[in-house]
């Protein structure tokens, strides 16, 4: 029999009993539209947790003091303080893979101005800094290398800042108090919203390293170097790079641990990612397990229906099917009924995931690899719970099946 | 049913096929030798025992039964005489545990179970007491099914030839009627079409006109003789002696032997005694 009219033959069978095969195929519709919807739950979040590794900044590279070793005990990361202008001048100057590089003195305060005031983070950089974050203006303009050089007490405001002091208006020219030093605000930042662990990244002031070091926290050390490749393939080198250029400029002995730590956004993002990774593995495991019972339900409808069904399988095999065709016939009728419960299932996959977006507001993500892997599954399904009965099917003798009543 | 004898065990391959259906003659099984014969059907000597718990049911104890091609055939006998048996075995469902059974040049006694469906697809065209249609399928897609487990049914044009058959068998105006809308002797029509639509070297009919009533029964038989007088060879297997005697031949089973094999001189014309009885129906009504 050719595939063609097997599949006929078997879509025949299914649509004599309407009701039963919805019934049959609802297991398999409810497992594949709940594994769609936890796999679009899980890639939703992933995506939006890279993003947001993305919106740090592109090709990024994070250089942070730490991991320093005493009597044999790292201290963990930024244990040791160690980074310093001079290390980000030596990358600046050696390296040949890095585009940028940008310190980030790191400090917070206390901000006078326009409404009020307000407190948060400082970040001492160089104008470097827009370049490797990708970070455009909102108006105004960034730091400049001479504001670093003549340590200019201009700032620039992140968006939440610019927002809580000068509620609809420009800040742009405005003065404004850091610590009790008067500043020149120089521009605002364009939004850039939360990063990967939630903090808002546009509650910040920036403003060159030199201003923030000599006039506003009087610390020498750095927090982070940042600093960015032109293009992703060269990370690896970068990172190299980076390492070897820092080591020698700690004087660290070939017998040294390094007393920095360089992550790209890989590294950042791995962590953020796994979280999801399992919560999605977790969900589509416990949905998986209504696709296994919509499997024991077409098994159970088909050994139903080969009981039913015996005259006609005796009649089948007394007019010259041979036991492979009615084999085929009943796994075709499995696989066409899981298969069809799966489309549906699909269709229910998209709709309830239109639906849990449009009511949670979170991001959901319907690859076409999810669709496809549901489908396979619901196949494999299919094949598996319908094999023993088709098999019994196979296994009757002609003789008895034309007598059976 | 107890144990199968030891040499039943069925051979699998799939490669084991009989030859195309117009190819009566030299029906080229790969496995089955062919022999020429003049027999459509040359059973010798055959045997078949089953064991039922303790005791040994001897069905068939060495039947002789030749039937020539255009003949047509009774089997009769009381229930547990072997004319099942015999049946199953003339019909390819099952094998005689000694003797052998030719049909049509075939050795079917040593064919394997994919050898034998093939050659019941090809050479066999079998007519149920219950019909045995597909329910909620109509009467042409009936008639289809079984060259759709012909081996080469790609090559055939189905369609058309199972509406040729219907065409035959007087249902031409029913095509597309499903089983449900037709009357008993009307579905037993669709069952010889689906016979037919092979175009089998033997007709095998058990207790064809079994569910149907008298009148019905003649004009099933009248059919049954039409399509003999087209050259058609039938077997048909039956209690009722008013149907033994519109064949040519009556072959009597008793205890597992043929007891009486009598050619008759002039067989009941079905038609006009379905006429006959048409007419006392309606003297009574």
């Amino acid at each position: 029999m050719r595939a063609a009219t097997l599949i006929r033959v078997a879509g025949q069978s299914i649509l004599r009993n309407k009701m039963r095969t919805l019934l049959t195929m609802l297991g398999i519709i409810i497992g594949v539209g709940a594994v769609m919807m936890t796999i679009a739950v899980g890639s939703g979040a992933k995506k939006q947790v890279q993003d947001r590794i993305n919106n740090l900044g592109t090709n990024l590279l994070v250089i942070t003091a730490g991991a320093a070793t005493q009597s044999g005990v790292s201290q963990g990361a930024q244990s040791f303080n160690r980074l310093t202008i001079d290390d980000a001048k030596m990358l600046q100057s050696q390296s040949f893979t890095l585009m940028a590089v940008s310190p980030v003195v790191m400090t917070g305060g206390q901000l006078i101005g326009g409404q009020g005031n307000w407190r948060c983070r400082i970040y001492g950089v160089s104008p470097d800094y827009a370049v490797i974050r990708d970070w455009q203006m909102k108006s105004g303009v960034f730091i400049t290398n001479a504001d670093v050089q003549s340590a200019r007490k201009v700032v620039v405001l992140g968006n939440t800042v610019a927002e809580a002091l000068f509620p609809g208006e420009d800040p742009v020219g405005q003065q404004l108090q850091i610590r009790s030093v008067p500043c020149r605000i120089i521009g605002v930042l364009e939004p850039k919203g939360q990063t990967a662990e939630g903090n808002d990244q546009d509650d910040v002031v920036v403003a060159p390293y030199t201003t923030v070091q000599d006039r506003l926290s009087g610390r020498s050390f750095l927090g982070q170097i940042l600093a960015s490749t032109s293009s992703p393939s060269e990370i690896e080198a970068a990172q190299k790079e980076i390492r070897e250029i820092m080591r020698d400029a700690h004087d660290l002995g070939p017998n040294e641990q390094d007393d920095f730590t360089v992550r790209n956004q890989n590294d950042l993002a791995d962590t953020a990612q796994e979280t999801a990774d399992v919560m999605t593995l977790l969900l589509s495991a416990i949905a998986s397990i209504s696709l296994l019972v919509g499997g024991i339900g077409i098994m159970n409808i088909m050994l139903v229906s080969v009981t039913e069904r015996t005259r006609e399988i005796g009649l089948r095999l007394a007019i010259g099917a041979r036991s492979s065709d009615v084999l085929k016939q009943f796994l075709v009728e499995s696989v066409v009924m899981s298969l069809a419960g799966g489309a549906i299932g699909v269709a229910v996959g998209f709709g309830g995931s239109a639906i849990i977006g449009a009511v949670t507001g979170w991001r959901m993500v319907i690859s076409p690899v999810t669709v496809a892997l549901a489908l396979g599954f619901a196949a494999v399904v299919g094949i598996f719970f319908g094999f023993y009965p088709a098999r019994s099917a196979a296994a009757l003798d002609p003789i008895e099946a034309l007598r059976h009543e | 049913m107890g144990l199968r004898a030891a040499d039943d065990s069925d051979r699998d391959s799939d490669d084991e096929t009989i030859g195309m259906i117009h190819r009566r003659d030299n029906g080229g099984a790969s496995s089955a030798p062919a022999t020429s014969s003049r027999w459509v059907i040359d059973a010798r000597q055959l045997v078949r025992t089953y064991q039922m718990g303790q005791n040994q049911v001897h069905a068939l104890r060495g039947v002789d039964l030749q039937v020539g091609p255009g003949d047509m055939v009774a089997i009769v006998g009381a229930s547990g005489s072997g004319k099942s048996t015999l049946m199953n075995i003339l019909g390819c469902l099952d094998r005689p545990d000694a003797g052998s059974y030719v049909l049509d040049g075939v050795h079917v006694d040593t064919a394997g179970k994919n050898a034998r469906a093939d050659l019941r697809n090809q050479k066999i065209g079998f007519v149920f007491q219950g019909f045995n249609l597909l329910a909620r399928t109509s009467a042409v897609e009936n008639v289809e099914l079984p060259l759709l487990y012909h081996r080469n049914d790609h090559r055939l044009p189905t369609r058309r030839l199972a509406e040729e058959a219907l065409q035959r068998v007087g249902l031409g105006d029913r095509m597309d009627h499903e089983p449900s809308e037709l009357s008993g002797g009307q579905q037993q029509r669709v069952a010889i079409a689906r016979a037919l639509v092979t175009k089998p070297s033997l007709v095998l009919a058990d207790e064809p006109t079994g569910n149907l009533d008298s009148r019905t029964s003649m004009e099933i038989m009248a059919l049954f003789q039409d399509l003999n007088r087209e050259g058609v060879t039938i077997v048909v297997v039956t209690h009722e002696d008013d149907i033994a005697r519109c064949t040519n031949r009556k072959v009597e089973l008793r205890d597992g032997l043929v007891v009486h094999d009598e050619r008759l001189r002039d067989r009941v014309d079905a038609a006009q005694e379905a006429a006959r009885r048409k007419s006392s129906d309606s003297v009574i009504a």
